[in-house]
């Protein structure tokens, strides 16, 4: 049963359900993260050190170059991967590396999606209706 | 959803082959997300893909679209490449590991097989076909796309290498974003009260605005620009913006083409200006100043250097030596490359020990894995835009002008 239902625009990829990474910060997979290693290694990036493996990250705009696009196909497929994507705005490049890599993203949120969900909680992302739903 | 007219949708249907399929699929995704009502014809295609963004998973989708016959696998429209991850000329001295450079000839025979031209440049506005006024592009790196859709008022969105890949497959794009007049609205006001002098300057100005913007959606306006800066400057300030801000385009008023004046970018008065003084840019420098004098690497690069950048480079390094305990690497585009060679600036710069890179771009050739095989950790760069990506790839990036850096790797640390 869901806490809470949060409302964004309809978005890519699957249905999932995991635990929420969330930091006031924005997000490149090449400018922000170790790939390798599996943490966010930028360091003035508010998740600096952290675990990014099946979390669902939570974060303010996407920012940076294309890479994106071809690396979170590449990081799926060595399972090194966000199981979604939360932002309050995506660019095109998140969209089409969600799209080419099967990783769910939702935008376009009715509330700061950085403020509303808190790290540690568990929630549901459902792209095809573009809701999260925040479990107790 | 998109509407898609009779051709795109036998393409979906998968009637012109399994290749076009799945990129009219990806594009109907895309296209969806951002409310695209149709699809748009492009002319042009620019396509990122280093093996270092691909990784094998993205070799292997190129590699299965090249097992169609060729009637369904070749591109439909003039398709080039940004740089690629390895001058394979230049791997053993810069100590490129050896499973990259495999990579890389499959990535290559890979794009053969599809028949994209490899360009290996993120300077084809310079170099390759120069985009026009109102052209509809795909163009795959944010360094090119926001000079094409800025100075020379092409159209397109940040379109990485799926979809780059996907519109020149289709020769379509969804119909969305900076494709769109009210798109391109400015939305934001600059006023530079300051002029740049270097190359770095122009960046640092850049990534000032960039780091502002809100979202991809934003425009910035600049202002105050006293006399038309030349297209290096114009590389280097765009490509920074792009870079900080994932920002697609900017209007200069009196400079770019659809900003004669503020009337013409605006609807309504414009917004209050922010201010960009001396001081500000001075900021960003000192935001990169490291505690110490340490350099391993100075790097000219993000974007590719034009001919008159190598120039310069050769003529600051002429008669004069890299000290022993640092690297120097300038990367430039395979046609540059060549007319440096028939020039002699290739001789001049690398007689001082500094190494000539052609075809890639020090950021997308693995240089984590590059650094820690050379052991470089202090960079410095006259690209604001390779010190903003190179943090999170454990290095410790200094900006500097094109002088200092220089001056810099000839003395053996940042003077």
């Amino acid at each position: 049963m869901a806490d809470r239902i949060i409302k964004g625009h309809v978005g890519i990829g699957p249905k999932v359900t995991g635990e929420a990474l969330v930091a006031s910060d924005n997000f490149s997979a090449r400018y922000d993260l170790n790939r390798v290693d599996g943490v966010f290694s930028r360091p003035t990036h508010k998740l600096v050190g952290q675990n990014y493996v099946g979390k669902v990250l939570v974060l303010n705009i996407a920012k940076g170059g294309v890479a994106t696009a071809w690396m979170l196909r590449e990081m799926a497929a060595r399972e090194m991967v966000p199981l979604a994507l939360l932002l309050n705005f995506a660019n095109p490049i998140m969209a089409q590396g969600a799209a080419f890599g099967d990783v769910s993203l939702i935008d376009r949120f009715d509330v700061d999606i950085t403020g509303a969900i808190q790290t540690g909680e568990q929630v549901t992302v459902d792209p095809e209706t573009g809701t999260v739903a925040v479990h107790g | 959803m998109v509407k898609l007219n009779e051709e795109e949708q036998a393409m979906l249907a998968g009637e012109f082959g399994e290749p076009r399929r799945l990129s009219m699929e990806h594009i109907q995704k895309v296209g969806n997300f951002f409310d695209a009502e149709d699809l748009v014809e492009v002319s042009q295609v620019h396509l990122m893909a280093d093996t270092e963004s691909t990784g094998e998973a993205g070799i292997e989708y190129l590699e299965m679209l090249g097992t169609y016959p060729e009637e369904e696998r070749r591109v439909r429209v003039p398709t080039v490449t940004d740089p690629l991850g390895c001058d394979f000329a230049k791997a053993e001295r810069i100590n490129h590991p050896e499973e990259f450079i495999a990579l890389e000839r499959r990535l290559t025979n890979a794009f053969l097989d599809l028949g994209i031209l490899i360009t290996q440049t993120c300077i084809n506005y310079q170099t390759i076909l120069p985009p026009v006024l109102g052209e509809h592009l795909a163009y795959g790196d944010t360094g090119s796309s926001i000079y094409a859709n800025s100075v020379m008022g092409g159209r397109t969105n940040f379109q990485g290498g799926p979809s780059a890949l996907a519109a020149a497959l289709t020769g379509r794009v969804p119909r969305y974003g900076f494709h769109l007049d009210e798109r391109r609205r400015g939305t934001n006001l600059w006023e530079l009260q300051c002029r740049p002098e270097s190359l770095s300057d122009w960046g640092a100005a850049g990534a000032i605005i960039g780091r502002a913007q809100g979202s991809y959606w934003e425009v910035p306006v600049i202002t105050g620009v006293d006399g038309s800066p030349n297209s290096d400057e114009l590389k280097q300030f765009g490509a920074a913006m792009a870079s900080f801000g994932s920002t697609p385009l900017f209007h200069m008023v009196g400079v770019t083409p659809e900003a004669p004046d503020l009337a013409s970018v605006f609807d309504g008065p414009p917004p209050a200006a922010t201010p960009i003084s001396q001081a500000d840019i001075d900021d960003l420098y000192r935001s990169y100043q490291p505690d110490d004098d340490k350099l391993d690497v100075v790097v000219f690069a993000a974007p590719q250097l034009s001919l008159v950048e190598m120039q310069q480079v050769g003529l600051l390094l002429r008669d004069r030596n890299v000290h022993a305990d640092v690297t120097v690497l300038a990367a430039t585009s395979p046609e540059i490359k060549a007319a440096c060679d028939r020039m002699g600036i290739t001789e001049m710069i690398e007689a001082s020990g500094a190494v000539v890179l052609e075809g890639v771009c020090f950021y997308q050739m693995h240089a984590r894995e590059i650094g820690e095989a050379n052991g470089w950790r202090r960079l410095m760069s006259n690209s604001a835009k390779i010190v903003n990506i190179l943090g999170g790839y454990g290095y410790e990036p200094v900006l500097g002008t094109t002088e200092h850096c220089i001056d810099s790797a000839v003395a053996g640390r940042i003077v």
